[in-house]
């Protein structure tokens, strides 16, 4: 199982601002080991973003998005204490869920 | 396409079915899968055109609504570019990210439901310098918005 991402959830007005950094290799396919060897592609390839079982981003990756991803947006109907929750999939079918409380 | 990935995102059973498909021989572990809800023929174009093509539309039209922030001239290094894309386009669906001479060019795709402000930020890998285009998908429309970005480290290669 990948590390924890790291999300943080604050409400700025009508909008709450999430910003998100999760813990992926994201592998491209192109580089290739010490023996020449291509390293196989390695990577978050689904996103969802939920707020009270509402979807409020979902993302489709491919191999350019930058090692360690980060995401930041906006969305409107938030409240202090509400859960937002992401969701990931990578290439190879493993899957991570946090969730953080808005601030 | 959208409401089956949601489906099997919130029910968790992507992973079970996936698990399955394992066990059974139809994926073998460590490949790259086709996985459900993921455009495979929209992330193997390297044209803007065969993209635009691939989701669905017919040619994307250059467009003031859509902008670039927090977007560097000059990269130094290629392996962590900050993109912003912002769209003031009306009943904007959902926002493309594309990197002209990558590998494969099109690097996210976001779409962004009612209540999702139309402008986001991530971070992408460049393997040289080349044009991004923020590619914006509004009431079935394409817009499209082109930035260069210097790179004076690549960020694909070993």
């Amino acid at each position: 199982m990948a590390d924890p991402m790291r999300i943080r959830a604050t409400l700025a007005g009508e909008s709450t601002e999430v910003r998100v950094l999760m813990s992926h290799q994201m592998e491209t396919g192109q580089r290739k080991d010490a023996q020449g060897k291509t390293i196989p592609a390695w990577f978050i390839q689904n996103v969802a973003i939920t707020h009270d079982g509402k979807t409020v981003l979902a993302a489709q990756w491919g191999t350019a998005i930058a090692q360690n991803p980060f995401l930041a947006f906006k969305f409107k109907g938030g409240a202090k204490g509400d859960k937002v929750q992401v969701t990931w999939i990578d290439s190879r079918g493993d899957k991570r869920v946090d969730e953080a409380t808005i601030a | 396409m959208d409401i089956r990935r949601r489906q099997v995102l919130k029910s968790g059973s992507g992973v079970t079915l996936l698990t399955l498909l394992a066990a059974t021989g139809w994926l073998r572990p460590g490949e790259a899968r086709a996985a459900e809800g993921w455009n495979q023929a929209a992330f193997d174009t390297h044209s803007l055109a065969d993209t635009v093509k691939a989701l669905g539309g017919g040619a994307a039209a250059p467009n003031p609504g859509v902008t670039f922030f927090q977007t560097p001239d000059i990269a130094e290094n290629g392996a962590v570019v900050p993109i912003g894309v912002t769209s003031t386009i009306p009943g904007t669906e959902s926002i493309a990210i594309l990197v002209e001479k990558n590998p494969n060019m099109l690097a996210a795709i976001f779409d962004i439901p009612a209540g999702t402000e139309p402008s986001l930020s991530t971070r992408v890998k460049m393997a040289q310098t080349s044009n991004v285009y923020a590619l914006v998908k509004a009431d079935g429309k394409f817009f499209v918005a082109t930035k260069e970005v210097k790179v004076t480290l690549g960020g694909c290669g070993g």
